[in-house]
């Protein structure tokens, strides 16, 4: 299993992640090598293993619908890269 | 003072032989003299001085605990309010946390006094310290070699002793492999023991902080301190938490332990080998029992983990866009530009192979063939723990599969590099508790050994390694030029 450079720069966009022109063929070598690394988990069957998401087997703790949070909406704004009267800026999305 | 171990300087300071102030400014000093080691991002100077102060007012006046006055570090990884916290990524260089990790309050309302926070790969994402937005950390053992990562800077500022004792995080073995290679004791508790809120995450449903100390005595104090249910955190687990340091002394003749036929094979370099050979025989002398047990399904662990790992990645590193915090790029075109050159300006290039990586196996018509088939192989390395923990009490094999290697030697080579992860992964994916001791010297550079213990079972773990460094002196040994 190998990786196109087409492939790679289409799992780029899905991650809205930018990578350099020069870096793609890099990234599809690497990746590929690691899909042939991948591939030997089909040496084992597996079939009715259940799939395992978390060591403890363990479901969401549920908490009372109470607020718990005080409003930090201020202090939070101030490592933002851009904001106006308590909102987030980012360039116009609708014309 | 430097030398000194916890309890140790604990009473230093109640004897009054010294005050917080000069055991703070003598690491601070320590810190600077020692800067091309790399290990701090951040040195908090002011603010140590300012909290050493309260912690001699603290001693004085009443009311301490142990750690009242004692110089520690952070992982970067860990926000920490009003410092900067940048998880070792240019993602995060302007990034000052508006709030504490647990772990971090955990220390402070302890007394504990922050020097600095300390250097790691980017994101947790690497085993040698390389990929740090802030360059490479050295081994203070050979300043060519790597001291192992992600909590590459806690191991080797620890190594150094440029704090007393520090925090680190482990996905995939990011606290005993560092400790294996600088020499020093790393704790990896279960899953679920140490709250995870305000540690920035890699991969959720395996990562863990711990404490990363010269010895198992100090490693029991520092747990005792990170170690407890925290609601904040949705997957702390709510058990009581035993005093770490009661049973350290507790004998361990009859102990059982089980060396994994998979852990001892090719691959393991001969002379790291050996020295493990004369830790067990060490144990054996201790009146354990040894025998070789076999976990057929350790082999998989490195692809389950390369899929399961980054999968979460690409999942927790979406959060990263430009907007709330963190980096923006310069002038963006649209919204979709802003996102795009704001994450590939911002993370560096193992970063990116792990969320492109993770985003391929997560994408449909992959989804089966590789996320839910790393989670099936996940199982059946859990259920080679459960079975071999029925069996032993306690699992011993290698951390690393060499010594330190050297610094740009594989981080050229990423698959390489993710080999050099066999024997720390298959813990984290089993989420059981694991501890990489000083074991020994090949070549003048620190050999660890690990052992692995049942869930929730650090007592018994800390207990079986402070044995060891009652009879050893390993961990005793500081790194020509820093005694």
């Amino acid at each position: 299993m190998s990786l196109t450079t087409d492939e790679v720069k289409k799992i780029a966009h899905l991650a809205r992640l930018g990578i350099d022109e020069q870096d793609v063929e890099s990234y599809a070598r690497d990746l590929s090598g690691i899909l042939e690394l991948m591939a030997r988990m089909n040496e084992l069957n597996t079939d009715g293993i259940e799939p395992m998401a978390h060591p403890m087997d363990q479901v969401q703790r549920l908490r009372d619908d109470v607020v718990t949070e005080r409003d930090n909406r201020e202090k939070f704004q101030t490592i933002a890269p851009q904001v106006e009267a308590g909102l987030y800026l980012v360039p116009k999305v609708i014309e | 003072m430097h030398n000194k171990t916890i309890i140790q300087l604990a009473q230093g300071l109640r004897s009054g032989e010294f005050s917080s102030v000069e055991l703070t400014q003598a690491f601070l000093k320590r810190i600077k003299r020692h800067q091309k080691l790399n290990t701090y991002i951040t040195i908090s100077e002011d603010s140590a001085l300012r909290n050493a102060k309260a912690a001699d007012v603290r001693l004085a006046n009443g009311n301490p605990e142990l750690l009242t006055g004692i110089p520690i570090a952070q992982k970067d990884i860990f926000c920490t309010e009003g410092v900067k916290t940048t998880c070792g990524s240019k993602m995060l260089d302007n990034f000052i946390a508006p709030y504490n990790a647990t772990v971090v309050e955990n220390f402070n309302q302890a007394g504990a006094v922050l020097l600095g926070k300390l250097n790691m790969d980017e994101f947790a994402m690497g085993s040698s310290n390389e990929t740090s937005y802030y360059g490479p950390v050295k081994n203070p053992w050979d300043m060519n070699t790597v001291p192992g990562g992600s909590s590459g800077g806690s191991a080797s500022a620890v190594a150094a002793r440029l704090a007393v004792a520090a925090t680190g995080t482990d996905t995939g073995g990011s606290i005993r492999q560092p400790a294996a290679l600088c020499g020093i004791t790393g704790l990896k508790p279960t899953y679920g023991r140490v709250s995870r809120y305000g540690m920035i995450a890699y991969a959720s449903s395996l990562d863990q902080g711990g404490p990363m100390t010269r010895s198992v005595e100090d490693a029991a104090i520092m747990l005792q301190t990170m170690a407890g249910f925290d609601e904040k955190d949705s997957t702390s687990v709510d058990l009581p938490v035993p005093d770490y340091s009661a049973g350290l002394n507790n004998s361990i003749a009859g102990l059982k332990i089980g060396l994994p036929k998979e852990f001892f094979g090719d691959g393991l370099n001969s002379d790291v080998a050996a020295a493990l050979e004369t830790a067990v025989n060490e144990y054996r002398k201790l009146g354990a029992e040894i025998r070789e047990i076999a976990m057929p399904n350790l082999n998989l662990a490195i692809p389950a983990y390369y899929v399961i790992a980054p999968a979460e990645c690409s999942a927790n590193l979406s959060r990263f866009d430009g907007v709330r915090y963190g980096y923006r790029c310069e002038n963006p075109a649209d919204l979709t530009d802003l996102y795009t050159r704001s994450r590939g300006e911002g993370f560096g290039k193992e970063v990116k192979r792990r969320i492109l990586m993770g985003t391929y196996a997560l994408s449909a018509g992959y989804y089966d063939a590789y996320y839910i088939k790393a989670q099936k192989i996940r199982r059946l390395i859990s259920e080679d723990f459960k079975n071999a923990l029925a069996q032993v009490d306690v699992v011993m094999g290698p951390v690393s599969p060499t010594t330190a290697f050297g610094i740009g030697e594989k981080i050229g080579n990423p698959i390489e590099m993710y080999l050099s992860d066999i024997y720390t992964i298959a813990i984290n994916l089993a989420g059981v508790p694991a501890i990489s001791i000083p074991a020994g010297f090949v070549k003048d550079k620190p050999v660890g050994l690990q052992i692995i213990g049942n869930y929730f079972a650090e007592d018994r773990l800390l207990n079986i390694a402070h044995r060891y460094q009652q009879v050893t002196d390993w961990h005793l040994q500081p790194p020509k030029g820093f005694e």
